[in-house]
């Protein structure tokens, strides 16, 4: 095994002047910042950022095309979910946070609809399992959104209405499908 | 004799009403100094009917939420020990300012007001023996808190400030040769002469190498970076491991008075205590060749003000110096304070002797 110490110098040895040099840099980085700051304050030099903070949620950083976002249902024409609760989504969830109750369609076309549709996006891990398993393309994670903040976790449970509200991101790649396209019925079994 | 104790009082209030705001600020100046070196914009979040003002509600949420905190003794400790040391802690940090001279004497309706809590004759003494005193409240803090690792941590810190305590002490005999006195009033007093008839007589001028000595070491006696080795929350524990709510609030504020009061001993030692430079009693002068008369009124404003002014620098540079170096580690720091402040701090003594002793041949 080969040691790879650093021998100090005298001047290293004494701190004071690695100590000053230090300083030097945080005092620079502290004027500097500060002066923009008060010329932000007076209206002056306001594209001169002082400090790389993002802001979030008030501001946000742009997200890559491929990012996978908060869950949006896709719609028929007529506005109604895609979703044939064929709990595909709700089996492959490696955590177990989707929650389908299931209801007979009155169309015989369509067999089944989710009654209530529910995603606890605080378990959610964002792997995108539930949006490759669906068979009819009713479930998107392009809306290109984090999840806000919630007082309660009940707030963070998103529900079939909060979830087809969702648009998705322009330009978006995982959009195949916007919403209210693609076929008005869709059979899963291809019949 | 009750105007004594009215106008006693009354500095009292304005020293410690001062103080105490100051450290209150500090836990903000802390946040937004940090974050402005670091190209930040910290906490800014606190807002009262969506009024922020940069973050200043945050030392309030801060207190909000640590007073309604629970406050938890430990089952198997010293509920008396326990709850004695937070207060030790506050009390030793804040006596100190009974001592600080914070203005020249003021002339007001016929009586002779000094500007200090107390004048005391042993003043800079007065100011290490309860800089010392301050190790009790971190040895009873650890030994109370029935927690083999407060423990540890509070034998650790109370090494690193008896350690760091004769430097300190050997410092500020460089001090007391240089203008004579230990007495504070004295000290800052004697500051206000001439050397060369134009660079003011300062401890800074007198003791150069005196006051980083003494600034170091009064750096490790606050128990902040680089020698926060008694608290470094981030891995080995420290003392108040056992501590929350008030309890825990009190430690932090007295390390924020701390600060202050070492800014403060700071100012009075060796940059000049209230002294202006060119400004004194008579008004304002260029040395050899005019005076211009300010009354006396306004020349002691000038001086108190520029005396919290050269408090709020140093405590701005302490916050600075915590921001921009590492810890040491534990050797390191022993080695620091016994192998090269203590020998820098004799050889200060000698050399300072020697110096005044030619100076006055
Ligand atoms: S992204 Fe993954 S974890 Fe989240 S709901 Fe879909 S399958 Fe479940
Ligand atoms: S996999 Fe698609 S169709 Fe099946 S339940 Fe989930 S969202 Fe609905």
């Amino acid at each position: 095994m080969k040691i790879v110490g650093h021998k100090l110098s005298f001047l290293e040895n004494i701190y004071l002047f690695e100590i000053v040099r230090g300083l030097v840099i945080t005092t620079r980085h502290f004027f500097y910042n500060m002066f923009f700051h008060i010329a932000h304050l007076l209206g002056y030099q306001q594209d001169v950022e002082a400090a790389v903070t993002i802001q979030y949620p008030e501001q946000t950083i742009p997200v890559s095309k491929r990012w996978r976002g908060v869950h949006r249902i896709n719609t028929r024409p007529d506005g109604s979910p895609r979703c044939v609760a064929c709990m595909l989504c709700e089996t492959v969830c490696p955590v177990q946070c989707i929650h389908i109750v299931a209801e007979e369609h009155p169309d015989p076309a369509i067999e089944k609809y989710p009654v209530s549709f529910e995603v606890d996006v605080t378990r959610c891990c964002w792997c995108g399992m539930c949006e490759e398993a669906c068979p009819v393309d009713a479930i998107y994670m392009d809306s290109g959104k984090i999840p806000k903040a919630g007082y309660s976790r009940q707030d963070l449970v998103y529900d079939k209405e909060t979830l087809t509200k969702e648009v998705p991101l322009p330009g978006y790649q995982r959009s195949l499908n916007p919403p209210g396209a693609g076929a008005p019925k869709v059979n899963p079994m291809g019949l | 004799m009750f105007i004594d104790v009215a106008i006693t009082l009354l500095k009292i209030a304005f020293v410690f009403g001062l103080v105490l705001n100051i450290a209150g600020i500090l836990g903000w100046a802390e946040r937004k100094q940090s974050a402005v070196m670091q190209d930040r914009i910290g906490a800014n979040r606190a807002d009262i009917l969506g009024l922020r003002l940069f973050g200043l509600f945050h030392p309030i949420a801060d207190i909000v939420k640590v007073i309604t905190k629970e406050d938890w003794i430990p089952p198997g400790g010293d509920k008396f020990l326990h709850t004695l040391a937070p207060f030790l802690a506050l009390f030793t940090a804040l006596a100190v300012f009974a001592v600080i001279p914070f203005g020249d004497t003021l002339h007001i309706a016929g009586r002779d007001i000094p500007l200090v809590i107390a004048d005391l004759n042993v003043g800079i003494l007065f100011v290490i023996a309860f800089g010392s005193l301050g190790i009790y409240s971190v040895v009873l803090a650890g030994w109370s808190s029935d927690n083999k690792y407060s423990l540890l941590g509070s034998m650790r810190a109370a090494a690193q400030v008896i350690s760091y305590e004769l430097a300190l002490a050997l410092s500020v005999v460089g001090v007391i040769m240089a203008y004579g006195s230990v007495e504070l009033d004295d000290i800052a007093r004697a500051q206000g002469q001439y050397v060369l008839g134009i660079i003011p007589y300062w401890g800074v001028i007198a003791q150069p190498l005196g006051f980083l000595i003494f600034f170091a070491a009064a750096m490790a006696e606050t128990k902040r970076t680089p020698f926060d080795l008694p608290e470094c929350e981030s891995e080995i524990i420290g003392y108040f491991t056992e501590y929350s709510g008030f309890k825990f609030l009190a430690f932090w504020m007295g390390e924020f008075i701390e600060v202050i009061a070492v800014a403060g001993v700071v100012t009075t030692l060796y940059f000049g205590g209230w002294q202006v430079p060119f400004i004194d009693s008579q008004g304002f002068f260029v040395p050899g060749l005019f005076t211009i008369p300010l009354p006396h009124l306004l020349v002691v404003v000038i001086q108190v003000t520029a005396f919290i002014l050269k408090v709020c620098f140093f405590c701005w540079f302490m916050l600075l110096v915590r921001w921009t170096l590492p810890r040491f580690r534990y050797d390191q720091l022993m080695g620091f304070g016994w192998k090269f402040l203590l020998p820098l701090a004799f050889l200060n003594v000698i050399l300072s002797g020697v110096i005044f002793m030619s100076f006055e041949g």
